[in-house]
């Protein structure tokens, strides 16, 4: 059985190898597992491609110097630019207060922190009208002092706030719980002031795990679709985000290409981010900072709400110090 | 009791109180919201939202073909683990890489890809269409998106259980005389059962909601392929804000309560739940 | 000492954001645009789903014939989108100064949630508020395969109909009251048969779009169903964008009039001190100019002249209106369309 100063990152060092299947039933395995792969993985990467060259190269190369497109590149643009920054401190803070301190009411806001993984994107974008929608509690005032929130970029962008904010948190609270405080304590010992200890000691342990949490944020805040589709009031040139501008063209006579050619600039996007954390990954392991929570896992299977009897094999304090 | 243990770490104050003030600004008063504005509603008048012909259709295809989804990602999502584990073979880095793409691609992406390859002049559509399977506008073009997204959840927890698994066992197993498969079925796959119920339950969570990548494929036809999500849109685009709230709060009821039940597997499986 | 400072600290850190966000979305939506003092002015067209094209041709032609008279440069953003869903955005908040929906209810609808435009919208401008109007007719695949030619051929076993959701869209509306009222005429007033009929319809239908748009996508770049039901201009376009020779266009000899209107947003055009330009806009769509643009484009244009140049490219069609059928589009809302109405009906378990 594993034991408890398992291994936590799955690139660390290869496992012994035990018995195996008879070459035969591994081949067919192995097989059977690059055709799954292929159908579902990789056939739509090449067609989305496929589709977005279609029209010819001009075609492509119009769809994206068209004025919507490019507004759309913007407000996407622009609504990362603030939601990921935003996340990113409550991340730390987050993880600062959850991770490194003992007291009442942890597992609530471990809860709360993932609480967007449990909601579907149309009702996180759902609350946001009920709230400042011209029929939500504030709807009232805020048109009343001219200010627009729904259908307009700050709905959006706080539509795409909510849906990313755990994903730096995520990250940073099973690592720096991991990592636990001895280093902070010794620094703090020897007269350095809090914010020197933070960003001293505590940042470049973190380091990884805080690319990795970025990466995963930024991605998912500029493909969002869902909750930016209620909030949004698809005014094309204003308040489409590149996911609804796909949409939009998908659903427009003769701009099927087109739509294609825009899904490419997020494929494109999803497989630099996927690099992006191969290589955050691997520096991670070399760095014995591992990466821990996988995707959309809750918090409290990853060890940090972890009941006292229950040794979580993957987490081993003593392989996450930094060099 | 005392609230906090005693620590000579700084900054708890500042970061407690900056997370509880994000928290609620941007999660707890946007949900209450929805909770009062429910509330709006006489107990019948909930009742009669949540239970309409329509609504009840649409749960039954949201959760039904998420359910299958998810059984699906059971299977796929084991096989894959086993193979990233266990064997060498050219490329395995980069599928490794690759099972994350659901999980990175937007879902409008998602969608338009997979609707346009298994329409019935898409390269799929068109090889399944002579055998009588139609793909888009039935509940089978939703199980295949919502399979689509829910790929890596499995994969990526039993990956890690499958890895810290001690060859010892194994060995000793088969040493008694087992053959692989029993081995497999009686040592290894109890080990990663709770593991694989997780997953499938992330899966299926996460397709209970999904939204972008499925409404290209669906259809969209109401008491047939029209998922919960979708409903609460028309609803909204029809006034009906209340009757949107409505469904809104079943369907987090519902995702709740799958998240509580797999903080209990964890913890069921981490006590030494499922033995041999 | 320290909690101050830290207090003021975690001030900082939500006040910023909090106002970049506030102060973002400000910016261009809601500064009065005074269109005499020469600076550029922007006006929102909320509008249907299938006037994509049409605007686009339209708003150059305006803003050009604006520059020529008054100065400054007009730019008009559009939104499109299924007209009910539309008029919700609308009454949400979202800063229309004018709206080009597909019918009337929906722009009544404005008035009745939050009083964003006047009682008497559609008696502001010429033919009801309405600039060009429509009709609903048939596509077919080429040769017509399945012999489409007249309603009751769409209820039939083995017939695949495409046409939107009519609680999203305006042209799904029209489209359902010129099958229903169709039927009507023809069986002399016999409701419950129109019932019958309408219902057999739907069950041929597998795709609900949102709007006019996706239904035309749905059937002729998806290549779903037999027959599209939608707007006469719809037709036309889908055989101009997905290929002449594989669609035809079956005009049943009944249809409805169906007539799109247009109104200033009253309340929005006020607050932003766009009211000028906005009237000036839906006034331009009477003239030649863009009654020509829209005529080809396939609407029927309601100016005598235009409609008279344009008459050899719109079959003659035998159409009822609204009012004559059923008693208004206040009634036609109610029975058919509102939550129980008789559409939802369609779709209970019996």
């Amino acid at each position: 059985m594993s034991g408890v100063g398992g291994l936590a990152s799955r690139h660390a060092t290869q496992r012994r190898a035990g018995p195996s299947e008879p070459a035969i039933v591994r081949w067919s395995l192995i097989g059977l597992t690059l055709v799954v792969l292929v159908l579902f993985l990789f056939l739509p990467l090449i067609s989305v491609l496929y589709e977005a060259f279609a029209g010819g190269v001009k075609v492509y190369l119009n769809a994206l110097r068209d004025p919507e497109t490019l507004s759309a590149i913007k407000l996407t643009l622009l609504t990362a630019a603030i939601a990921v920054p935003l996340n990113v401190i409550f991340g730390i803070a987050a993880a600062w207060s959850l991770a490194k301190f003992q007291f009442v009411g942890k597992s609530v806001l471990l809860t709360l922190v993932d609480l967007p993984f449990a909601v579907s994107p149309v009702i996180s974008g759902l609350i946001y009208v009920l709230l400042f929608g011209a029929h939500g509690w504030w709807g009232g005032w805020l048109d009343a002092h001219d200010i627009h929130i729904i259908y307009a970029v700050p709905g959006i962008v706080l539509a795409t706030t909510f849906v990313t904010f755990p994903f730096v948190a995520r990250e940073l609270i099973p690592l720096m719980e991991a990592q636990g405080s001895e280093e902070e304590l010794a620094a703090l010992s020897l007269g350095a002031s809090g914010w020197r200890v933070f960003w001293k000691i505590t940042l470049p342990n973190i380091k990884w795990g805080l690319l990795y949490g970025i990466i995963l944020c930024n991605a998912r805040a500029m493909g969002e679709f869902g909750a930016v589709s209620v909030v949004s009031g698809h005014v094309r040139g204003r308040t489409n985000t590149l996911p609804l501008h796909i949409e939009v063209l998908y659903n427009d006579a003769g701009q099927f290409s087109a739509a294609f050619a825009v899904a490419s600039l997020l494929t494109l996007l999803a497989i630099l981010s996927l690099i992006a954390k191969s290589i955050v990954e691997w520096k991670a392991a070399q760095a014995g900072q591992s990466t821990v929570a996988p995707e959309e896992m809750p918090l409290s299977l990853v060890g940090a709400a972890a009941p006292a009897g229950g040794a979580n094999p993957r987490v081993d304090p003593a392989a996450n110090r930094a060099p | 009791m005392r609230f906090k243990r005693y620590s000579v770490l700084p900054g708890f104050g500042l970061s407690l109180g900056y997370t509880v003030v994000y928290l609620s600004l941007i999660v707890l008063l946007p949900l209450s919201a929805l909770v009062v504005k429910t509330s709006q509603l006489s107990w019948r008048q909930f009742v009669d939202a949540v239970t309409d012909p329509f609504a009840l259709a649409a749960y039954r295809i949201s959760f039904g073909a998420s359910f299958v989804a998810a059984i699906a990602n059971a299977g796929i999502g084991l096989l894959v683990a086993w193979v990233l584990v266990r064997y060498e073979f050219t490329g395995k880095r980069l599928i490794d890489a690759m099972v994350d793409l659901p999980f990175a691609l937007p879902t409008a992406v998602a969608g338009i890809t997979l609707a346009s390859l298994y329409s019935a002049n898409g390269w799929i559509g068109r090889l399944l269409t002579p055998m009588g399977i139609h793909v888009t506008e039935t509940p089978l073009g939703i199980i295949i998106a919502l399979t689509f997204i829910g790929l890596p959840f499995v994969v990526r927890t039993v990956q890690p259980v499958l890895q810290d698994l001690d060859p010892e066992v194994e060995e000793a197993a088969g040493s008694l005389g087992a053959g692989r498969w029993r081995t497999f079925r009686h040592v290894i796959f109890p080990e990663i059962f709770p593991a694989l119920l997780t997953g499938f339950s992330l899966a299926f969570a996460r397709a209970v909601g999904e939204y972008g990548s499925v409404i290209f494929i669906a259809g969209n036809r109401p008491m047939h392929t029209e998922i919960a999500p979708l409903l609460i849109v028309k609803k909204l685009d029809e006034y009906q804000y209340s009757s949107a709230a409505a469904i809104a709060v079943v369907m987090l009821a519902a995702s709740f309560t799958l998240l509580l039940l797999i903080s209990f597997i964890q913890r069921w499986s981490a006590s030494g739940g499922l033995k041999p | 000492m320290n909690a101050l400072r830290n207090v003021s600290f975690v001030g900082l850190l939500l006040i910023t954001p909090l106002t970049v966000l506030v102060g973002c979305g400000d910016r261009n939506d809601s500064k009065k645009q005074t269109a005499s003092s020469g600076e550029p002015v922007k006006i929102l067209n909320v509008s249907y789903d299938p006037t994509r094209e049409l605007y686009k041709q339209i708003n150059e032609l305006f803003a050009a014939d604006w520059k020529t008279k008054n100065g400054p440069v007009v730019t008009i953003d559009q939104s499109h989108g299924g007209s009910g869903k539309q008029a919700r955005a609308v009454i949400d908040g979202l800063q229309a100064d004018v709206v080009t929906l597909g019918l009337a209810n929906d722009i009544d609808a404005l008035h009745e949630h939050g009083d964003l435009v006047a009682a008497n919208w559609q008696e502001r401008l010429p033919n009801n508020a309405t600039p060009f109007d429509s009709t609903i007719v048939f596509i077919v695949r080429k040769g017509n395969p399945k012999n489409i030619k007249d309603w009751d051929d769409l209820a039939k076993d083995g017939i695949s109909v495409i046409v939107p959701n009519p609680k999203t869209s305006g042209g799904a509306r029209w489209a359902y009251l010129a099958a229903y009222g169709a039927t009507l005429k023809k069986s002399g007033n016999d409701d419950a048969q129109a019932r019958a009929y309408i219902t057999r319809l739907y069950h041929n239908v597998p795709v609900l779009d949102s709007g006019a748009r996706g239904s035309t996508v749905t059937f002729a770049k998806r290549e779903v169903g037999d027959v599209l039901l939608g707007w006469e201009n719809e037709a036309y376009l889908a055989q101009q964008e997905f290929g002449k020779d594989k669609f035809e266009i079956i005009y049943p000899p009944l249809s409805i009039l169906a007539e799109p209107p247009v109104s200033v947003v009253d309340k929005v055009a006020d607050k932003r001190g766009t009211r000028k330009v906005a009237e000036a806009y839906l006034a331009f769509l009477y003239t030649d100019a863009a009654q020509e643009v829209a005529a080809k484009n396939y609407y029927r244009p309601t100016v005598e002249s235009v409609a008279k140049q344009y008459a050899g490219q719109f079959p003659k069609i035998d159409t009822f209106t609204v009012k004559e059928v059923f008693g208004g589009w206040q009634n036609a809302q109610k029975t058919h369309f509102a939550d129980g109405g008789v559409f939802d009906q369609i779709y209970k378990p019996k």
